[in-house]
């Protein structure tokens, strides 16, 4: 499993650069992944990411887009806004978490 | 940050990749290939337009949408006797069963659906001899519906596009 260095910090990622970590993420790393793929974090963004978070705490598992819609209350369309054309990979790689498993 | 490992999100390019769903059945079990699908594809940034057409204009019909049905007959995957399947009751149950399974996996039902895909930015398109031969018009259809357009303006708005027929 590769290592990679985000502020200054060691940080367990996979081969494409997703955390594996739960506990190696904050949010001063969440701004750095999110500089990397050219996202400016907003408030909007952070209620996505908080949600998926917690999310990912409860259930074990990344929330799939609809669950976000459904679970979370931020409506697709915003999602798609927030995170362009590629929003699941997009939010929970900021997130820190791995891509959603789920298709729908 | 240049040691720093950063998935590519394929940002830079625009590959222009699209995807074309003809949407040709009505029964439930042919309408969540074409949803699932499509609705992976618009997840990935890939532009899709659905084209409903013959039986698959059940699925945007207001009036039949939310009643599509599940047949086991002549479906030999669903492992029932032959026999049986055709009998009074069975295809209500079978629907029932497909449906509660969708619902227990968090997949939303056909109009919802609808609407998944159109807020993630899918053209739904009408086939406009289908509707000719139903006597409906767009007020008919599901208010997601882009427009009712011929085959060949939809051939011609898929250029380079990859086909699904379903």
């Amino acid at each position: 499993m590769p290592t990679t260095v985000i502020e200054g910090h060691n940080i367990s990622v996979d081969d494409e650069g997703f955390l594996t970590e739960y506990d190696q993420w904050d949010p001063v790393i969440a701004s750095a992944l999110a500089v990397a793929i050219g996202v400016d974090l907003t408030d909007e963004h952070w209620k996505v990411i908080n949600f998926l978070r917690e999310d990912f705490k409860v259930n074990g598992a990344t929330p799939t887009l609809r669950r976000v819609s459904t679970a979370g209350g931020i409506d697709t369309k915003s999602l798609f806004a927030l995170f362009p054309k590629k929003p699941a990979k997009k939010m929970s790689y900021i997130a820190g978490l791995p891509k959603p498993a789920g298709c729908v | 940050m240049s040691d720093m490992i950063v998935p590519s999100f394929g940002n830079d390019e625009d590959t222009g990749r699209k995807l074309a769903i003809i949407c040709s059945k009505g029964s439930l079990d042919m309408a969540y290939p074409a949803f699932i699908l499509g609705n992976a594809a618009l997840g990935e940034g890939i532009a899709v337009d659905l084209f409903f057409t013959f039986w698959g204009f059940d699925i945007i019909n207001k009036k039949t949408m939310d009643h599509l049905k599940f047949s086991p007959v002549g479906n030999t995957a669903t492992h029932m006797p032959a026999a049986l399947s055709p009998l009074p009751g069975v295809t209500s149950f079978a629907t029932h069963s497909l449906k509660k399974s969708l619902t227990e996996l968090d997949v939303p039902e056909v109009r919802d659906f609808l609407g998944l895909l159109k807020d993630s930015g899918a053209n739904i398109w009408a086939c406009q001899l289908s509707a000719d031969m139903n006597h409906l018009v767009k007020e008919d259809l599901y208010e997601g519906v882009d427009a009712i357009i011929n085959a060949s303006a939809f051939i011609e708005m898929t250029d380079g596009a990859q086909l699904l027929f379903i």
